[in-house]
């Protein structure tokens, strides 16, 4: 989501340094027996502690799902909290085996950073939020606005991108860190406040009048957050991107966490392939794991749907909609290549 | 007859009579210090305003229009916002504070656990307590139990994984006790080695001189947080495959080095001020260097220097709250990552919580700077300009 020139500079040197971690991560993970996740430092409904201390949310929920389909124990994890600035070089120096933080596949990222990334698990996108007294009703009636946005971030160099290629004028206000452009913003320093949709509806929780303010349909760049791995380790890169294809599938199975041991005798071949329960299927141990890997995975988790309402969805105080998140079959963009 | 007349004796007490009215009452302090000329009349009535303005405002957003208890957001919001407080409603939620008050003492760490971190506080106590009151004995026995056994009994108890405690691994620390564990060692650390880097600057054998000034300066050039952040990220890296060494032991090396590194210049200062006699009155009785520093010039240079150890003490208590860049949670940091909690998302709660940090980090740092205080005045010989 956020990218700054220091990471981009301290992954150059990485890269540079050579990984230090050492090519087969299922065989470390298996020995030291638990997952080691790269996460973010706090974000509403993405990766935060609850009251006991204990970390939940949506990429928190992935972490699990990992655990789930080696161990068959989603508690068998461990989190590394990262900031922007290093999570990346957590991920390159080994401090975490997989990254679970609401980043963006980006072209350089996936080659010149040397990590592997495959899976969408959330589609977000940068968009606007204004009050509502200032009856603007899209975004190219902003000329003239001021914005309130976050230096250092692609947020400010897309804002800046479609401020141009559509001929208005703006004025930026840039602050450092996401509070104080929060405090802007409520303080009605500028009209406008700019960053990925998913933040905006936690920003909105935090304003003293959320009804006041619109978040505006266009959305201005494409943010597909997804998990990264180091390069060289194919099975580890399968193994965390066919946990979410099996999410994914899962949903469009209709197997839930609720009913998935009755889904077991399920007459459909592809819902006993996928649960591992037809009798010549190999799909779990090609993968290097166990052919109930799947099973565990929506037992533990539940799917892709369950994993969304509960941290994030329509019944969570952030209320974010499916969206573009949906599945294909509804119109959205999550779809997952058959599992055969 | 040579009688001498006495002209008059008082032969009983007068009446004990009350003060002179404008002597020692209130109305005098007042005219004395409030009201005296008419620079001060004005003076007076702008800060009377100026508190009449903002004092009764805080004292209500502090305490009276305060949410006290409640389980999640609701409690904290207005009716336009969803809860249950009339529109309009602004004031401090220490039902945050509340419902998060044991996360912001300990982190992470166990709920089942938490005894241990409880245990090792009230031995902190129970050690410090005796130390810091000058005519209690035993103070030698008294530094070693808290300077040597103490960070190893706690260590033990903390981090288990022996005598059959569960093990609890440092990520899971966090809070306040992670801000007083970094803080401690720092302070324990930084005081002896800043005092042996201070006389290694001023040695005669340019070895230790040249080395001792290339740590100083070099560390003393660089911003903690660089250090840190070298520590955190870039260390794996040039380690060998396999080998890691705890993130928190990293932030505490990094924090203690850098502490030493300017309580070294603060004790310089001291040493240079001592002066050239007391050097050569030493040297006159036959006593060796380490005699010397230990009896007659340490004594001396940090009694002078105290003001400038605490202020190092408490920068660097403050300083502390820099780890959570690197993603650690010291008690600014579990207080800021509790705002993305979506349980507690309020328009208030940020600032009730920076409010609670703000309040303890004040609370140790007042503590630390009326103790020195106390110090200064206890050590007085009569020196003073």
């Amino acid at each position: 989501m956020k990218k700054t020139l220091l990471s981009a500079t301290i992954g150059a040197a990485v890269l540079g340094l050579g990984s230090a971690a050492s090519a087969a991560t299922l065989d470390d993970v298996k020995a030291k027996d638990f997952v080691q996740c790269v996460v973010n430092t706090g974000l509403a409904g993405f990766a935060a502690p609850d009251a006991s201390g204990s970390w939940t949310g949506f990429d928190v929920d992935y972490c699990r799902a990992v655990a789930a389909a080696i161990f068959n124990d989603p508690s068998k994890v461990k989190f590394t909290p990262t900031t922007a600035q290093t999570r990346f070089t957590a991920l390159q120096s080994g401090e975490g085996d997989v990254l679970f933080r609401n980043t963006t596949w980006t072209i350089s990222r996936d080659t010149a950073l040397g990590f592997n990334f495959r899976t969408v698990n959330y589609y977000d996108g940068q968009g606007f939020m204004v009050p509502n007294a200032l009856n603007v009703k899209s975004a190219l009636e902003l000329s003239g606005a001021a914005v309130c946005v976050q230096s250092g971030t692609t947020t400010e160099l897309n804002l800046a991108d479609y401020f141009k290629a559509n001929n208005l004028d703006y004025q930026p206000v840039v602050f450092e860190k996401l509070e104080e452009v929060n405090a802007a913003y409520q303080a009605g320093r500028c009209d406008v406040y700019t960053t990925d949709q998913s933040g905006l509806y936690s920003l909105r929780l935090s304003l003293s009048n959320p009804d006041d303010h619109t978040i505006l349909p266009e959305i201005i760049s494409k943010e597909p957050l997804g998990p990264a791995t180091r390069q060289g380790d194919d099975q580890w890169f399968d193994i965390v991107s066919w946990t979410h294809f099996a999410l994914v599938q899962a949903e469009e199975f209709g197997i839930t966490q609720a009913n998935v041991d009755e889904m077991k005798n399920s007459e459909n071949p592809d819902i006993r392939r996928f649960l591992g329960v037809e009798a010549d299927t190999k799909i779990g141990t090609d993968l290097g794991l166990t052919n109930d890997w799947a099973y565990n995975i929506i037992k533990h988790v539940g799917n892709y749907g369950e994993v969304f309402e509960r941290n994030i969805g329509k019944s969570t105080p952030l209320e974010i909609e499916r969206g573009l998140n949906a599945l294909w079959t509804k119109g959205g963009l999550q779809y997952a290549p058959p599992i055969r | 007859m040579n009688t001498r007349k006495i002209g008059f004796v008082r032969t009983e007490l007068l009446p004990a009579q009350p003060a002179p009215e404008h002597a020692g009452s209130a109305t005098r302090w007042i005219r004395a210090n409030l009201l005296a000329t008419p620079k001060d009349i004005i003076l007076t009535l702008v800060a009377m305003a100026l508190l009449l303005y903002t004092v009764p405002g805080m004292l209500n957003w502090l305490f009276f229009d305060a949410v006290w208890t409640g389980a999640d957001r609701e409690a904290c919001l207005t009716v336009a916002q969803g809860g249950a407080k009339p529109d309009g409603w602004n004031g401090a939620c220490w039902a945050f504070v509340g419902d998060r008050f044991q996360q912001f003492m300990f982190g992470r760490y166990p709920l089942e656990e938490r005894w241990r971190p409880i245990l090792v506080a009230l031995m902190f106590i129970g050690l410090l307590t005796p130390i810091m009151i000058p005519r209690l004995p035993f103070k030698g026995w008294n530094a070693l139990a808290l300077f040597v056994i103490f960070p190893v009994v706690a260590f033990f108890l903390l981090h288990g994984g022996s005598f059959g405690l569960e093990q609890v691994e440092t990520p899971l620390w966090g809070g306040l006790m992670v801000t007083l564990i970094l803080s401690f060692v720092g302070i324990a650390v930084s005081l002896p080695v800043g005092i042996l880097l201070a006389l290694g600057r001023q040695s005669n054998l340019p070895v230790i001189r040249i080395s001792c000034i290339t740590f100083i300066e070099v560390v003393r050039g660089v911003p903690l947080i660089t250090v840190l952040f070298m520590a955190n990220v870039m260390l794996p890296l040039f380690l060998p495959t396999g080998w890691t060494i705890d993130n928190f032991l990293r932030a505490l090396v990094g924090v203690a080095l850098f502490a030493s590194a300017y309580m070294a210049e603060v004790v310089r200062g001291g040493l240079q001020a001592i002066p050239k006699g007391q050097y050569e009155g030493a040297d006159s009785l036959g006593l060796g260097y380490w005699q010397k520093t230990r009896l007659i010039i340490m004594p001396q240079a940090l009694k002078l220097v105290i003001p400038g150890i605490v202020n190092t003490f408490i920068g660097l208590f403050k300083d502390t709250s820099l780890v959570s860049i690197i993603g650690m949670f010291d008690l600014l940091g579990i207080v800021r990552l509790n705002f993305t909690d979506t349980t507690w998302i309020t328009p208030v709660t940020p600032i009730t919580g920076l409010i609670f940090a703000g309040f303890l980090f004040w609370l140790f740092c007042f503590g630390m700077s009326r103790y020195s205080a106390f110090m200064e005045s206890h050590l007085e010989t009569g020196h003073k300009r």
